[in-house]
C-alpha cells in the first residue's frame, strides 16, 4: 500500500518536472514536424492560407533539374568531405595515439571546431581570395597560375569541402582518439613481441578494432554533411551557376527567396527520407554495434 | 618545494609514457609521427594566425604586400571600425568602406540570446533528466524513446514551420523569438545529462525521501550538486553551439538590436564592396566574434575535450 502510494505521488513529480521539456517538445519538435509533413502537400506562400494540392510538389520535384543537381553536387560534397575527413582523421589519431601524450596537441586541433562555420568560412575565403589572397599570392609568387578556390565552378564544390574538413579535422579525429585509447593495451604488446611494423599495427590491430567507433562516427558525419548551409550561405550563394547549390541551400532559397513554403517543405520531407535511409543503410553496412574484440 | 613537486610529477609522467604500449618505440618513427603532428599543428593555427595578422593590418597598405607575414601597417583601426568607434573619415582613409557596422552591440546581443538559451534549456532539460533517470512510473521508457525521436529530425525540417511559428506570433527581429524553439529543451541534453543521474547512487534518494524531503528538494540539493560537473560542460557545449549558429538567428534577427555575431558578419561580408573589400574589417569583425570562444577554451579546454572524447566511446 505504502509502495504504491509513493509511485503514485513520483508520478505526478514526474508530470510536473517535464512540463516545460514537453511545451518545448511538442510545441517546437512534434508540431512543427507535423505541420511541415502538411505544408509539403501545399501551396504556400506565408501571406495567404494553405491552399491543398495533394502530391503536386513532389510530382514537381521529381521534374526538377535544380532538384536533381542539388543532389548531386550535395553527394559530391558528402563524399569528398567525408572521405577527406575521415581518412586524415584516422591518421591524425592514430599519430595522437602513437606519438604524444600532451593535452596541449588535442586542444590546439580542437580549435577550428569551436569557431563558428560563419567565421571559418570567412577566413578561408580570404586566405583563397584570387586577388589578394596568401593562397595565390604564394602560388604567383612560385610563377604557378593562380586558382579560383571560390569562382571556379569545378572547384569551388571542393574547396568548401576541404574548408569544412579543415574545421572539423580536429573533432573527428578526438572521437577516433577516444576509440583507440579503448583498444586493450595487451594486444599492442602483443604486435610488438610479433615485430610488426608502423603499417602491420595498423592495419592488423587498431583499424578492425577501431570499427565500432568508426562506424558512429561515419554516421554523425554523413548526416551532418548533407546538411551543409553556413559555408555556403557567406561564400558561394550557391554559384558559380549552380555549382554549390547544395540540397539544404535550394531549400532555403524557395521558402524564403521565392516563398515557396510548400515546395520547400516537400524538399526537406525529402531530405529527411535520404537521411533516415542513409542512416540505416550505414548501420546495416558497418554492423555498427558489434565489435571484433567480442567475437 | 613546487618545483621538486613539478619534476617528480614531470618524472611519473614520463615513466608511464615509456610503459604504455601504444606508444611508437623506434626513434625513426617518432621523428617523423611527431614532425607530422607539428605539421597538422601548423595548418591548423596558420589561419586563426592570419584572421590575427589581417585584423591589424591597414586595409589599404594590405594591398600591397599579400605575402606579408606579419600586420601591415600595424593598426587597431579595422577594430575600431566594427566596435562603432571610428568617424566615417577614419574608415575610409585605412580603406574601410564607411558602412556603420556595430559589433559591440552584436556582440551584447549574442551573450544576452545565448545566455538565455543555455540557462533555460540546461535548467529545463535537468530537470526533465531527473524524471527520465531517477523517478518511476509508469511508461517512463516509452515517453523518453518518443523525445529522443526528435534527435533524428534534420534541423531543416523543423526550422520552416518555426519560421511560421514565431513570425505568427510576432517575436520576429526579437532574441526571445531567436531564443524559443531551443530554450524549453533539446533531446541532446536531455540524454546527456540522463546519462549521468543514471550514475547517482539511488540508496543516497531513498534515504532522502525516508527522512521526509520532497522529490524538488532531492533534485535540487542531491543530484544536481553531484551532477553539477557535467551540467557545466553541458552548459559549454551549448553555448558554444548557439554562438556560432548561424541560419535561424538570420532568418529571425535582423534588426540592429537582434543581430547575433554570426548574422552581423555575414552580412558585413554581403555589402562590403566587391572589388576592393574590407579584409582587414571582416578579419576584425571575426576575430572579435570568436575571442569568447577563444576564451572559453583556454578556460574549459581540458572539460570540452574530455566531453568530446566520451562522446565518441559512450
Amino acid at each position: 500500500m505504502a509502495v504504491t502510494a509513493r509511485k503514485g505521488s513520483q508520478f505526478r513529480a514526474a508530470v510536473l518536472f517535464l512540463i516545460p521539456a514537453s511545451i518545448g517538445f511538442v510545441v517546437f519538435f512534434a508540431w512543427p514536424a507535423v505541420r511541415g509533413l502538411f505544408l509539403s502537400f501545399t501551396d504556400y506562400n506565408l501571406l495567404r492560407p494553405p491552399v491543398f494540392v495533394g502530391f503536386e510538389n513532389y510530382i514537381k520535384i521529381w521534374s526538377d533539374p535544380v532538384f536533381w543537381n542539388s543532389l548531386r553536387v550535395t553527394l559530391e560534397y558528402v563524399v569528398i568531405n567525408v572521405g577527406v575527413q575521415t581518412a586524415a582523421a584516422l591518421v591524425l589519431a592514430v599519430l595522437m595515439q602513437r606519438f604524444t601524450r600532451t593535452m596541449v596537441v588535442r586542444g590546439v586541433i580542437m580549435l577550428p571546431y569551436l569557431i563558428a562555420n560563419v567565421i571559418v568560412a570567412l577566413v578561408w575565403y580570404w586566405l583563397a581570395d584570387y586577388n589578394l589572397g596568401i593562397i595565390n599570392a604564394a602560388l604567383d609568387f612560385f610563377g604557378i597560375h593562380k586558382i579560383g578556390f571560390f569562382g571556379n565552378q569545378n572547384i569551388a564544390m571542393v574547396t568548401i569541402a576541404m574548408v569544412n574538413v579543415w574545421r572539423h579535422l580536429g573533432y573527428t579525429s578526438l572521437l577516433l582518439f577516444a576509440g583507440l585509447q579503448a583498444i586493450p593495451r595487451d594486444v599492442y604488446e602483443a604486435a610488438e613481441v610479433d615485430g610488426a611494423g608502423e603499417w602491420r599495427v595498423f592495419r592488423s590491430v587498431t583499424l578492425p578494432l577501431l570499427r565500432p567507433v568508426l562506424a558512429f562516427v561515419l554516421v554523425v558525419t554523413v548526416v551532418g554533411s548533407f546538411q551543409v548551409f553556413d559555408t555556403i550561405a557567406v561564400t558561394t550563394k550557391g554559384g558559380p551557376v549552380d555549382a554549390t547549390r547544395a540540397i539544404n541551400y535550394y531549400i532555403y532559397q524557395r521558402a524564403f527567396e521565392r516563398l515557396d513554403f510548400g515546395y520547400a517543405s516537400a524538399l526537406a520531407v525529402i531530405l529527411m527520407i535520404i537521411l533516415a535511409g542513409v542512416a540505416l543503410l550505414q548501420n546495416k553496412l558497418l554492423r555498427a554495434n558489434e565489435s571484433d574484440l567480442e567475437r | 618545494m613546487a618545483i621538486l613537486a613539478l619534476k617528480t610529477t614531470r618524472r611519473a609522467r614520463s615513466t608511464s609514457l615509456e610503459s604504455d604500449p601504444a606508444l611508437a618505440k623506434s626513434k625513426v618513427s617518432i621523428f617523423f609521427g611527431r614532425l607530422a603532428l607539428l605539421i597538422v599543428i601548423l595548418i591548423t593555427l596558420f589561419p586563426i594566425y592570419w584572421m590575427f595578422r589581417t585584423a591589424f593590418s591597414n586595409n589599404r597598405a594590405m594591398f600591397g604586400e599579400p605575402l606579408n607575414l606579419l600586420p601591415v601597417d600595424f593598426t587597431f583601426g579595422p577594430l575600431r571600425r566594427v566596435l562603432g568607434l571610428s568617424t566615417t573619415a577614419e574608415a575610409l582613409a585605412e580603406g574601410g568602406s564607411g558602412a556603420s557596422i556595430n559589433f559591440a552591440q552584436y556582440m551584447l546581443n549574442s551573450i544576452m540570446t545565448c545566455t538565455l538559451i543555455t540557462v533555460l534549456q540546461v535548467t529545463f532539460s535537468a530537470m526533465a533528466a531527473y524524471a527520465f533517470a531517477l523517478l518511476n512510473w509508469r511508461g517512463r521508457d516509452k515517453v523518453f524513446s518518443v523525445f529522443l525521436i526528435a534527435l533524428m529530425v534534420p534541423g531543416i525540417f523543423t526550422l520552416l514551420p518555426n519560421f511560421i511559428l514565431v513570425k505568427d506570433a510576432g517575436l520576429l527581429n526579437t532574441i526571445v523569438g531567436i531564443a524559443l524553439p531551443s530554450m524549453f529543451m533539446t533531446p541532446f541534453a536531455i540524454f546527456f545529462l540522463r546519462q549521468f543521474f543514471l550514475g547517482v547512487n539511488r540508496s543516497i534518494i531513498e534515504a532522502a525521501v525516508i527522512d521526509g524531503a520532497n522529490l524538488w528538494r532531492i533534485f535540487r540539493t542531491i543530484v544536481v550538486p553531484l551532477a553539477w560537473p557535467q551540467i557545466i560542460t553541458l552548459a559549454i557545449l551549448q553555448f558554444i553551439q548557439y554562438w556560432n549558429d548561424y541560419l535561424w538567428p538570420f532568418l529571425i534577427g535582423q534588426t540592429e538590436q537582434s543581430k547575433l555575431l554570426t548574422v552581423g558578419l555575414g552580412i558585413f561580408k554581403s555589402q562590403t564592396p566587391q572589388g576592393n573589400p574590407d579584409w582587414a574589417g571582416l578579419m576584425a569583425g571575426a576575430l572579435v566574434s570568436a575571442v569568447p570562444i577563444f576564451i572559453l577554451l583556454l578556460v574549459f579546454g581540458r572539460r570540452i575535450v574530455g566531453s568530446i572524447q566520451s562522446s565518441g566511446v559512450k
